[in-house]
């Protein structure tokens, strides 16, 4: 047997043959030889039981996973708008340089790739990248060729870690350069915690009453939709099924979002009780954490964390000494998908599946994870859900603004003095906001991420809660010499990328909309363009099958109300009818080339 | 009163649609009352004589000397009607939009199985206009105001939607008439 | 078993059974809803968007969403049919369509429904991606340039068949339908009399030497609208034609 067919069988072995670690599977087939052949294909599928065409559609749909080999070092260079901001253009162009390749390219002795990625959780500290699983941060040109030129020295991306960053990140475990910039600390999640106190407070309750009290306490979920945790949880627990399952949605992919790295790093003892909490309240027996991809470098130290909870009976088979009360995580890791973060999506990612949201209904609460209830939960959520029993439904409703107990992390980029996360009660003032990071002079904050919504000046007296500025958590915050327009597209390129293709309006229509912005950018954009793309965003929100979908309209749908002259200004009338997308010498460039080489010969 | 005057064109097309046009059959001695030809293969007008009241433009544009012939039109007709698939999505011609335009030339000049071409040019006379990297439908190249869809549109979609905008009513086609092939 | 209950599809009250979906519930009572993806033999999918109709105000996709009880669904209004053209327009803009020479012409479900929806030239700007084909096959040939990701094959091939020769690869625009083998259909159990082939609605998976069977004028849509069948179910309604309404 070739060394591929043993590695494979191994692999696959060691998942017992279960096709829903496929993730599993074909991650570590990857890791181990490079990319998951065609050749591999056969074997996962001859392994697994699963159609070839099965594990290729996995394969094919995640960004980190290939078909085909990849350079020993994989260098991703994050290009989301805040990177751009801070300089990544240079750098993405010294490391092109320095490395003799493109961007998609690799490099001849196999030893390099060159790829762009979507956000990677480091926009307070851009321009970064990730080498393999190694976060590189606060990038700049002459740093890139010393990064080249170290790898070819040493070949070990862990080796480019020099000063170590703060708090756990400086854990033997994960040796990161990362920085937490934790800049404000509120009474929720930034604070400091016992582990097993709420567990002890929860399991002295019968599971309902602690349903109950996340109910009083008014908690709604962390990730944007704001949908009430308690009822999300009565759902589960009275659904039909069982085994239930609690998952941690911990992908966070909204560009400009990183406080669930910070709390990954700093407080997964909240995190991981309030699954615990989760377990208990609604009789599941399994936990999965989706870590995404791109946090990889987190793995070892949760891992470590929920070894030493299952060592202190805080996990595991009768914890706490509760005869009967079980209850373990495992981790999932992601593979760079966006979508995931949608909670079908993670779903089917985690039963080893093309990262598709599923059709609603049923809702996970119904039907999840293999068919039986689950509940998905946001990183924030569960620790919101800890705190309450630790301290009180009561003492936590009283916290934030009247429809918006407790408080909200922000993840704070762009054009600030001070990027990091902040913790606010909800019901803050965005002006508040603008003021304590250091936004100078701001034109635009982008709420809630790119599926969130872009404000300006006249919204900053609004405040920011679940009903008026409704935010997951990223703010990016635009100065004056940015481009609402160019922002757009961005987004745009952003959503199109990450479409997972299901349905149409949004496999076709963010591809649309991202191009015509372009035009548009490019000067080729005319007054009918306006019209049309106020359209094909409507189209595209309303028909959309998830949540992708229904947002990725929002930054053409925000800017074109509230900057609009920004777009006019570049969409005059056009004279004699002619369109101005078209430009007969572009058009006539490749066959006046064709004609001068012959010429020349 | 003068009539309105009608004009048309075959950019990228096989002339079939203006073959449809001569399908109205007798109709076109009660075209004739209704309207004057100007330029047109038709009558072989080679250039405007005076601004017209329709276009009818077949075929998308392929080559610069098609996006002339175009925005000329567009300059002198009061309203331009795409007629047929070419014109509409770029038709048969448009195949060769997914193959980039060195490529189409070298099979079709250089390379081809049944290709004889001693002097191994392409041909690329000044005379001979610049083809375009792709062919374009014609709305991509003007502002179109209608589209009679098929290939060729029927003589009588093509006489419905004359009739409606030379006595000012809405081109409305029975359910048969809108056909893509 | 429970029993059956009423629904109102625009302003019409409507019989459903349980388990039915507003789809299947409309097809019943002789309303049709404009759709792609769905087909009466396969399980729902959701992929195509064009079923999406107003439930209780908010949208849903009709093929996917259970009918229950009191539900209030619009469905032919003039705003959710220009959503529908412009899904429509949007899957002729994405591929390669080239209605004049292809075998399914005539009897094509998504040209069909650009005919009932009354569209003469799509807004959005052709793409004109490079896609391939795969005639491998003795029987049945796959032109990916008219996929329109519907996903009919990857179902009935799965659930029908009991093959699962089909199934989706890449993500986004990359989206494509692919095949349980390297790369040729030849490789696959795939059969000419397999329902996977029967079901597509538009030209992309054909059986070889069958094409052109019927002449212009004798095929499924010529003279009467797709969804003219579900409606003649109607009591007392006449078939509707096409135009924008």
């Amino acid at each position: 047997m070739s060394e591929l067919a043993t590695g494979v069988r191994e692999i696959c072995d060691r998942s017992g043959g279960d096709r829903a670690r496929m993730m599993d599977i074909v991650q570590e087939v990857q890791a181990r030889f490079g990319c998951v052949s065609g050749e591999a294909l056969n074997l996962i599928a001859a392994a697994t039981g699963v159609h070839r065409v099965e594990v290729e559609g996995v394969v094919s749909f995640y960004t980190f996973l290939s078909g085909r080999p990849k350079g020993r070092m994989v260098i991703r260079v994050c290009d989301d708008i805040v990177d751009e901001m801070s300089g990544m253009r240079p750098v993405a162009e010294a490391f092109s340089q320095e490395l003799g390749i493109p961007f998609g390219g690799t490099t001849p002795d196999g030893q390099f790739s060159l790829e762009y990625t979507a956000c990677i959780g480091l926009s307070d500290q851009a321009p970064a990248a990730l080498i393999n699983d190694v976060p590189v941060t606060y990038l700049s040109s002459d740093k890139a060729r010393e990064i080249v030129a170290a790898l070819r020295r040493h070949g070990d991306p862990r080796k480019l870690v020099h000063r170590l960053g703060d708090g756990n990140n400086a854990h033997p475990l994960v040796r990161s350069m990362v920085h937490n910039s934790i800049r404000s600390k509120g009474p929720i999640v930034f604070a400091p915690f016992e582990d097993g106190s709420a567990l002890r407070k929860a399991i002295a309750m019968s599971p309902v009453e602690v349903i109950r009290d996340i109910k009083t306490s008014r908690l709604r979920g962390r990730g944007g939709a704001g949908f009430p945790t308690g009822m999300k949880w009565e759902f589960v627990r009275a659904a039909e099924g069982e085994p239930k399952y609690v998952f941690c949605n911990a992908d966070e992919g909204e560009p400009g979002t990183f406080k669930d790295r910070v709390i990954l790093t700093e407080y997964s003892g909240l995190l991981f009780e309030g699954m615990t909490i989760a377990g208990y309240a609604m009789g599941a027996q399994l936990g999965i954490l989706y870590l995404r991809g791109e946090y990889a470098y987190l793995r070892l130290l949760l891992e470590h964390f929920l070894d030493e909870r299952r060592r202190r009976g805080l996990l595991g088979r009768n914890i706490l000494g509760r005869a009967g009360f079980d209850f373990d995580i495992r981790i999932q890791m992601g593979a760079g998908a966006y979508v995931c973060g949608e909670e079908t999506s993670l779903i089917s990612s985690c039963e080893g599946r093309r990262g598709d949201p599923k059709n609603r209904p049923p809702f996970p609460a119904q039907r999840g994870y293999l068919g039986k209830p689950t509940a998905v939960n946001n990183v924030e959520t569960f620790c919101c859900v800890a705190r309450i029993l630790d301290q009180s439904p009561g003492w936590f409703a009283q916290i934030g603004s009247r429809q918006s107990a407790g408080t909200k992390l922000f993840s704070v980029s762009g054009d600030v003095a001070s990027p990091g996360v902040y913790e606010y009660p909800f019901g803050v003032r965005l002006r508040q906001v603008l003021e304590e990071v250091g936004a100078e002079s701001p034109i635009a904050v982008q709420i809630g991420g790119p599926s969130g919504q872009m404000v300006g000046p006249a919204d900053f007296d609004r405040t920011i809660c679940y009903d008026d500025l409704a935010t997951g958590g990223s703010m990016i915050v635009f100065g004056p010499e940015r481009d609402p327009v160019y922002i757009a597209k961005r987004f745009l390129d952003f959503f199109a990328h990450e479409s997972c293709g299901y349905c149409t309006p949004c496999r076709v229509g963010t591809e649309l909309m991202r191009k015509k912005l372009a035009a548009i950018l490019d000067g080729r954009g005319e007054a009918d363009d306006l019209p049309y793309l106020e359209d094909l965003a409507r189209t595209v929100k309303f028909t959309s099958r998830c949540g992708l979908g229904q947002t990725a309209p929002n930054p053409v749908l925000s800017t074109l109300k509230n900057f609009r002259d920004a777009f006019e200004r570049r969409c005059p009338a056009r004279q004699e009818g002619r369109r101005a997308a078209f430009d007969l010498a572009a058009a006539t460039a490749e066959a006046e080339s064709i004609v001068l080489e012959q010429a020349a010969r | 009163m003068s009539k309105p005057r009608v004009a048309t064109a075959s950019l990228a097309g096989c002339f079939g649609c203006h073959m449809s046009i001569l399908d109205i059959d007798d109709r076109i001695l009660q075209l004739i009352e209704l309207v004057e030809f100007d330029k047109s293969p038709i009558d072989d007008y080679k250039g405007f004589t005076q601004r017209c009241a329709i276009g009818l433009i077949e075929g998308g544009c392929c080559n610069a000397e098609n996006v002339h012939v175009l925005q000329d039109f567009r300059k002198n007709c009061d309203i331009l009607i795409a007629l047929g698939e070419c014109a509409i999505c770029g038709g048969i011609p448009a195949m060769r939009n997914t193959i980039p335009l060195r490529e189409c030339l070298a099979e079709a000049y250089l390379d081809g199985p049944t290709v004889h071409n001693p002097s191994r040019r392409i041909p690329d006379d000044p005379e001979i206009p610049r083809l375009l990297n792709r062919v374009y439908p014609c709305h991509e190249v003007v502002k179109m105001d209608y589209y009679l869809q098929g290939c060729p549109p029927p003589a009588d979609a093509i006489w419905a939607a004359l009739t409606a905008l030379l006595t000012n009513r809405p081109i409305q086609l029975p359910y048969e008439l809108l056909k893509y092939d | 078993m429970s029993e059956s209950f009423t629904l109102t599809i625009d302003g019409v009250e409507v019989t459903a059974q349980p388990g039915q979906s507003i789809l299947q519930a409309a097809d019943a009572a002789g309303v049709y809803i404009p759709r792609l993806c769905a087909h009466p033999e396969l399980e729902a999918f959701g992929a195509c968007r064009v079923c999406t109709v107003k439930v209780n105000g908010r949208p849903q996709a009709a093929c996917t969403t259970p009918a229950t009880k009191g539900m209030i669904v619009e469905n032919d209004t003039p705003e959710l049919n220009e959503h529908r053209r412009s899904l429509i327009e949007m899957l002729f803009v994405e591929g390669n369509h080239f209605c004049m020479f292809c075998e399914r012409s005539g009897n094509c479900e998504l040209q069909a429904l650009a005919y009932r929806l009354g569209i003469d030239a799509p807004r959005h700007d052709y793409q004109y991606p490079a896609r391939t084909l795969d005639g491998s096959h003795p029987e049945v040939f796959i032109d990916r340039n008219r996929c329109i990701l519907c996903g009919r094959c990857v179902r009935a091939s799965r659930d029908v068949d009991g093959k699962h020769v089909f199934d989706f690869v890449g993500r986004g625009k990359g989206k494509r339908i692919w095949i349980d083998a390297e790369s040729r259909l030849a490789d696959t159990p795939l059969e000419g009399e397999d329902k996977a082939v029967e079901v597509c609605p538009v030209g992309a998976i054909l059986r070889k030497g069958a094409a052109y069977a019927a002449p212009i004028g004798r095929r499924l849509y010529d003279h009467d609208p797709i969804g003219a069948d579900i409606e003649a179910k109607r009591v007392g309604a006449p078939a509707a034609k096409g135009g924008k309404s």
